[in-house]
């Protein structure tokens, strides 16, 4: 039997891991910038002061990237609190997190360490393992100059090679670098056709230097650019003319391939139907592996309300996640319904639109009697009211108290005023989720926000998900 | 007088943010023969489909500016209006005078005149133009000019705090066609359109309209209201079905409350009508309330059909002083602008009264020599 404590504490690790889920310190439908970051900046200080191996365990579980750089960033801020064994064990677990993470984020992050004054010895030690990982320095040092040679001045670190430190620190010095990706940098000042070798970003400027068309430039260096890079530039290349940019929707991840549709006007979904309901088919037949339709029959109620539109910032990205969900949950049951909560039919000509009767979506759900039932909301339940919360309580309490339809309740949106994802109901377990594609480990989580297991039982299940990631076997990220 | 009749329009659950709660109205059938008048969707093209096969009478809302007069020169439509064509321009506008960088703004070619203003001081003048007889205590500019040009003091939507976020958050329905916007669940105004799409481009303009100072003051001061959550008994609930049906009475309930107990401020109350205009079938009029002091009092316009339902509606929420305003100015017009048999009316002295209505703002009325005369008594009565 856990203790008071221990009960709280699992309460505790599950808020934050909610919170570190879903929240990227942005402005959010019903809350601003200013709000999420102050929220998060609080539990972030609660759970380290509070918990330090739960905190740094967190790393090991689905978090988004910007938690998992502010979590790094607060444990080598702190690493005097720490104890030799601790130290071991955070230093396993930040490096197997480091390298997961994008490379311009981690460079952020060592710039904000670099502007903390942050500079202790695991630190440097840190920074000079990451970097010697590296696949491609020189890469590094076209693409993200600054970054690095900040890195390297503030870790103390002498760059590999004689020739990169010339190049990151006063390039235009040599009249030859025997890099050849140096070397197309160094040519790239001088003449429009090296420009084409160089990675997307870094040849934008030289295009802009060399007063280079927009459409001839975008043809040329579309090789160059990354999987992302061209489904963000495809629309815009087509209108000026451009039609060499062609992203490959069938390699897109799926909660990414759903914000590029529900970017796309209607028409233009309807045009492209086949195209794109078949690329967010494989993307979710991708995610859901050897899991294919083994979940049963499963019914799922998801929100197109308006306030799906999430915010400016995180334009429709909660809307991206129930249509990401939708098809990952059409892969992963043998028997699925979708039900919008607006009524529509049609989940890929989906827009937010109207009020949120969850309760009313929920009954109708109910009346398929799925095994499994999955709502994904954003926990603002307006029509009426309060009648989810009451449907599922009485779904549990007296129509269903064998429990055998499992119902979870997914959130991708944080609830700055109540540090977590805001609940539809008691007797529902909630779980914060960020991208579809962690959708089977979420549903796994949420049996402890049910509050029938314990913080035993948390524990374990943080250190097998740490030994996963450390052992290197963690899912393939695809973001 | 009669009261107000929202047949037609249902209640939807409320939205609450903070203080002020939004309770939507929805048609089941949106009135397509009358629809917004399209010139103030300069920029927004498309939104009044017109179907060829059908005539439809547009209104015009008051408090829009568009350039409406012959030389380009912004108008602003006086009180609402209903025409027949798009084309024609609203007969009754005012001209605007603009400083030179307010007509700045002229460059976007439309343009928002603040607030209810107009129609607000058109409301009161309209319907007390002055003393209609020339009884001897009256001064000659309240002969010759009445109450008019007469000033009410009313807050703009942007400064009642927690509106603005409680109208960005608010999740308008399908076929949504009108809202209440309950302030610390004081009623401070309701608004309804002939079609969803209508109110989908006025949404946003009731950050623009007025309301009264208890209204600003509620916002300022009160806590966050409560939601009015659903509640299911569920000891009788033996199988999906029947849950459903206790959903649907919850629903039922909640529209009932409403239309009975939130709203009833204003739907209870019987109000004087004038009609205005009469066009295609449709009835524009303004309506006063009774003004009974310490009691919800709204004046408002309305459209109404062949059959009397409402296809526009806009009240504003009085305040409490222009509430005993109200209620001195329509004792006097009753009693024919009599001051002594008003005062018996009140149950007052003669003095009282006079100085009740300087006290009020209308102490230009009297002749000086009378209101001099009233403070003499008042002394020596106090002595």
């Amino acid at each position: 039997m856990d203790s008071y404590g221990d009960l709280i504490a699992a309460d505790d690790v599950l808020l934050f891991v909610n919170a570190a889920i879903t929240s990227t310190g942005q402005r959010e439908f019903h809350s601003d910038a200013g709000e999420q970051r102050l929220s998060l900046d609080f539990l972030h200080a609660y759970m380290l002061g509070n918990y330090r191996d739960l905190y740094a365990g967190v790393l090991a579980l689905d978090i988004n990237d910007h938690n998992a750089a502010l979590i790094i960033r607060r444990l080598l801020e702190t690493t005097g609190d720490a104890t030799a064994d601790q130290r071991r064990s955070e230093g396993r677990l930040i490096a197997s997190r480091l390298a997961t993470l994008p490379p311009q984020r981690v460079y952020g992050l060592f710039d904000a360490l670099r502007r903390a004054g942050v500079n202790n010895r695991r630190t440097r030690a840190i920074i000079r393992d990451w970097l010697s990982a590296r696949p491609d320095l020189a890469f590094d040092a076209v693409k993200y100059r600054s970054g690095l040679k900040r890195a390297l001045r503030h870790a103390h670190l002498s760059p590999a090679t004689e020739e990169l430190g010339t190049f990151l620190f006063v390039p235009l010095t040599r009249k030859h670098y025997a890099t050849p990706l140096l070397e197309t940098w160094r040519r790239a000042h001088y003449e429009q056709a090296a420009l084409y070798e160089l990675p997307y970003t870094a040849a934008e400027g030289f295009a802009a230097k060399h007063g280079i068309p927009r459409n001839v430039f975008l043809e040329r260096i579309a090789p160059r650019m990354t999987r992302l890079e061209t489904l963000r530039l495809q629309d815009s290349a087509h209108k000026i003319g451009t039609t060499g940019i062609q992203a490959d929707l069938a390699r897109m991840p799926l909660t990414r391939l759903a914000t590029y549709v529900l970017s796309l006007p209607v028409q233009d979904r309807l045009h492209r139907r086949a195209e794109l309901t078949h690329a967010l088919e494989s993307a979710a037949g991708r995610v859901a592996g050897s899991h294919r339709g083994s979940w049963g029959k499963v019914t799922a109620v998801l929100d197109d309300s308006f306030s799906s539109f999430g915010s400016v910032h995180k334009r429709h990205r909660p809307l991206a996640v129930s249509l990401a969900c939708h098809y990952l949950l059409g892969a992963l049951a043998d028997n699925y319904t979708g039900l919008w909560t607006s009524g529509r039919t049609d989940a890929l000509l989906t827009y937010p639109y109207g009020p949120t009767p969850v309760g009313r979506r929920i009954l109708d759900a109910l009346d398929t009697t799925p095994s499994r039932l999955v709502i994904v909301s954003d926990g603002w339940d307006n029509a009426p009211p309060g009648l989810a919360a009451e449907v599922l309580r009485i779904w549990r309490t007296r129509l269903d108290p064998e429990r055998h339809t499992s119902i979870v309740h997914l959130n991708p949106v944080y609830d700055a005023a109540d540090f977590d994802v805001r609940r539809l109901s008691a007797a529902v377990p909630t779980a914060g989720i960020r991208d579809a594609e962690d959708l089977p480990a979420l549903v796994e989580l949420a049996q402890f926000a049910e509050g029938r297991t314990g913080l035993a039982e948390l524990i374990t299940y943080m250190d097998t998900r740490a030994a996963r990631m450390n052992s290197g076997h963690h899912q393939e990220r695809a973001r | 007088m009669t009261t107000l009749d929202l047949t037609g329009l249902a209640t939807r659950p409320s939205q609450v943010w903070g203080a002020v709660r939004l309770v939507p109205l929805v048609r089941d059938e949106p009135v397509n023969d009358l629809r917004l008048h399209p010139q103030l969707y300069d920029d927004a093209v498309g939104l009044v489909e017109v179907d060829p096969r059908h005539a439809y009478v547009s209104y015009i809302p008051h408090g829009f500016v568009a350039t409406w007069t012959g030389d380009g020169t912004p108008a602003a439509a006086y009180g609402t209006q209903l025409s027949a064509d798009g084309n024609s321009p609203p007969r009754a506008t005012m001209s605007l005078r603009f400083h030179r960088r307010m007509a700045r703004r002229q460059a976007k070619d439309r343009l928002r005149f603040l607030p209810m203003h107009l129609a607000l001081e058109g409301y009161l003048a309209l319907h007390f133009g002055g003393p209609s007889l020339a009884w001897e205590e009256w001064s000659q500019r309240a002969i010759r000019q009445g109450l008019s040009p007469r000033v009410e003091e009313a807050y703009v939507g942007a400064e009642v705090r927690g509106l603005a976020d409680a109208l960005r958050v608010f999740e308008i329905h399908p076929n949504q066609c009108g809202v209440m916007v309950y302030v610390a669940d004081a009623l401070a105004a309701a608004f309804a359109v002939p079609h969803p799409d209508d109110y989908r481009a006025l949404h946003p303009t009731l950050l623009q309209d007025l309301y009264g100072e208890l209204i600003h003051h509620y916002a300022t001061l009160m806590a966050p209201v409560q939601d009015f959550r659903a509640r299911i008994a569920d000891t009788h609930i033996r199988s999906l079905a029947h849950l459903r049906t206790a959903v649907a009475e919850q629903e039922r309930a909640w529209g009932h409350f409403h239309d009975t107990t939130m709203a009833g401020g204003l739907l209870d109350h019987a109000y004087t009508w004038q009609s205005v205009y009469q066009m295609g079938g449709f009835t524009l009029s303004r309506f006063l309330p009774e003004f009974r002091p310490k009691q919800d009092s709204h004046i408002g316009e309305a459209i109404t059909d062949g059959r009397g339902r409402i296809a526009y509606l806009k009240t504003f929420r009085l305040s409490e002083s222009q509430v005993r305003r109200g209620h001195l100015l329509s004792r006097l017009a009753a009693n024919d602008w009599h001051i002594a048999d008003t005062a018996a009316d009140l149950g007052i002295h003669e003095a009282q009264l006079g100085l009740r209505l300087e006290s009020a703002g209308f102490g230009f009325l009297l002749r000086q020599d009378v209101l001099d005369r009233y403070r003499k008594q008042k002394r020596t009565r106090s002595r």
